[in-house]
């Protein structure tokens, strides 16, 4: 250890306005979370083998017993697919904020003159980017195994945003329970159960004309299926205004309750 | 310098649900001191810590650090101070180096001051060479190094030290206690909270001890060991039958109660001053046909300390390195 000064020299924060840091300072904790993900098996895992044995396991084993209509089941698939991926990519913002709380590291955040929102905001962030890049690679294995969108370019990149910002406001329910819960194994079972009903209830990967009624009434006015027809349309040139705006309605109605929610349960945690 | 102290807390209190963490807490430390602060788990020196770093804001009372209100003031004493927990608070999937980059940005360094910042730290804290490698490879003290070295980046002039060595190997904790030294010697106000009597002896010039949330002695640590007395002459009988010859041999020697514990076979005698009487002692014993298995003549401990302020030990198992003697005496009536 050297004994060299610790203290040579005072060093000043820069002077910069506030909103100019909100960003900043989440940028810098959304590249934090990047740049392990090549990292962490499990995370590297989940963002790119996952989404690939999914697309394969509905296309070639379940895809030949279920029938849809007016496409090929591939087609079909792809919107459910893609929607259920960045749902459960979600999760990861919850598990990783019990994460940081749990290792003290949120403690530190909080003890540095930066944005607050920061530690909120960059996770939700990263994983939003985490999501791109898997509906991308998603997209790519779709395409090898048949998976064939129609319509104008336009309306892949108006599905893309629907499922990006689907991403983002699963990223902040998932947020809200990994604040609430007190462990990160809570995190990860609180975040995951209450999607299955959520996702495979839903239009994302057979046509909701098969199921019982009571099952069929749910399936069809719950927000994952409004958005996966949403998807579902704007990839087979098949739009449905009504359908995308219900989409977009519940996105921005998740985000409006969850983002107060996430912050109120991050004061809350970190009050002690 | 100035008349101000660097740590200056009032009547600080604070309850989580009916639990009282701290009850009316003052505390003081002069700048460039290092203000150590004493007590057992559960005493609230946690709490006190993250009160004074802005973590949490009391429930009543005031405080200020490097002039600045805890609450008041919140956001700009964040960029005076550093803080180093028990938990070593880095991220393990990123490098050494990374790590205190990103605190560097956090810290509303530029890029370039932040990243030559991480350089000079890491070459400080001996951390050059693994300063590439995710901090999951680390060792518990080179952890405890980084994290040290994540609360140095902006040089603050108050330092928070929240059991800095608990669970650090001998080697780790002197590598520890020379880097306080070194940072306190350039003029850094260190406040540091421990379980270890002798760290808060080896560091601090002034010692709070702490017991349910509220200062129940402070001084230096010779102040303080004053208030126990003088010198203790401890023997150990080799058979447990002499224990009463013993008793009755040294008891002129005394200077105040006499502590039995017969389990041990040990036997603690307050003496005034016991190296002038040690020989008469050791004839006497000798007449009297008591062999011995030990025999020492040692200055109260900041254990002593605690067991005379609170009537009880300070915690069991991790606290001291002396003699837990103490603890189990049983006192002698007569």
């Amino acid at each position: 250890m050297s004994t060299s000064d610790f203290r040579a020299e005072v060093l000043r924060p820069q002077a910069r306005p506030r909103l100019y840091w909100t960003l900043a300072d989440a940028l810098v904790l959304a590249k934090r979370h990047l740049i392990q993900i090549p990292r962490i098996p499990e995370e590297l895992v989940f963002a790119t083998i996952q989404p690939v044995m999914f697309v394969l396991l509905f296309r070639y084993v379940f895809g030949g017993a279920i029938a849809v209509s007016g496409t090929s089941y591939v087609n079909y698939l792809m919107a459910g697919i893609f929607a259920q991926t960045v749902i459960f990519g979600a999760t990861s913002t919850g598990i990783g904020l019990a994460t940081d709380l749990q290792r003290g590291l949120v403690d530190r955040f909080r003890s540095l003159p930066m944005a607050k929102s920061a530690v909120l905001t960059g996770r939700t962030l990263s994983d939003l980017v985490r999501n791109t890049f898997v509906v991308l690679v998603m997209w790519t294995v779709g395409l090898l195994v048949g998976f064939r969108p129609q319509g104008p370019f336009i309306s892949w990149v108006a599905a893309g945003g629907v499922l990006l910002l689907t991403s983002f406001a699963f990223s902040w329910i998932s947020a809200t329970i990994g604040l609430l819960v007190r462990s990160v194994e809570a995190a990860q079972s609180a975040g995951f159960i209450w999607l299955f009903p959520l996702t495979f209830a839903s239009s994302a990967f057979v046509p909701t004309q098969s199921m019982p009624g009571w099952l069929r009434a749910f399936a069809e006015h719950q927000p994952v299926s409004l958005i996966v027809n949403a998807v579902r349309g704007l990839l087979l040139n098949q739009p449905d205004a009504t359908t995308i705006w219900q989409a977009l309605a519940w996105c921005v109605g998740i985000l409006v309750v969850f983002i107060p929610l996430a912050v109120w349960a991050y004061g809350r945690r970190t009050a002690r | 310098m100035s008349n101000r102290p660097a740590i200056l807390a009032e009547g600080l209190q604070k309850h989580y649900g009916k639990t009282r963490a701290l009850a009316g807490l003052d505390l003081a430390a002069e700048e460039g001191s290092v203000l150590a602060v004493l007590g057992p788990n559960g005493a609230g020196k946690t709490t006190a810590v993250r009160i004074l770093t802005t973590l949490l804001r009391p429930d009543a009372g005031r405080a200020e650090v490097a002039g600045l209100d805890v609450v008041k003031d919140a956001d700009a004493l964040r960029a005076c101070i550093g803080l180093a927990g028990q938990y070593a608070a880095i991220d393990e999937n990123l490098t050494g180096y990374e790590n205190l980059e990103m605190f560097g940005r956090l810290y509303h360094l530029s890029g370039t001051v932040a990243r030559r910042r991480a350089n000079e730290l890491l070459e400080r804290f001996d951390l050059l060479e693994a300063a590439r490698r995710t901090v999951k490879t680390y060792s518990g003290g080179m952890r405890r190094r980084l994290d040290l070295a994540a609360s140095l980046i902006m040089s603050p002039p108050v330092l928070f030290l929240d059991e800095p060595t608990t669970g650090l190997d001998p080697r780790g904790r002197l590598a520890m206690w020379e880097v306080i030294s070194i940072l306190v010697a350039e003029g850094t106000t260190v406040f540091l909270t421990t379980q270890y009597l002798e760290e808060a002896d080896q560091l601090a010039d002034q010692i709070a001890v702490v017991d349910l949330g509220r200062v129940i002695a402070r001084g230096t640590a010779d102040e303080l060991k004053t208030q126990v007395g003088g010198e203790r002459l401890e023997l150990t009988v080799a058979r447990g039958g002499d224990l009463h010859a013993a008793v009755q041999a040294v008891r002129p020697y005394s200077s105040g109660e006499l502590q039995v514990n017969v389990d041990d076979r040990q036997l603690a005698v307050p003496v005034a001053q016991g190296a002038q009487l040690l020989a008469a002692i050791v004839r006497d014993l000798d007449a009297a046909q008591v062999p011995l298995d030990n025999l020492a003549l040692r200055r109260p401990t900041l254990d002593d300390v605690f067991l005379t302020l609170t009537g009880r030990a300070a915690t069991s198992g991790d606290l001291s390195t002396d003699t837990p003697a103490t603890r189990t005496l049983v006192r002698s009536t007569q």
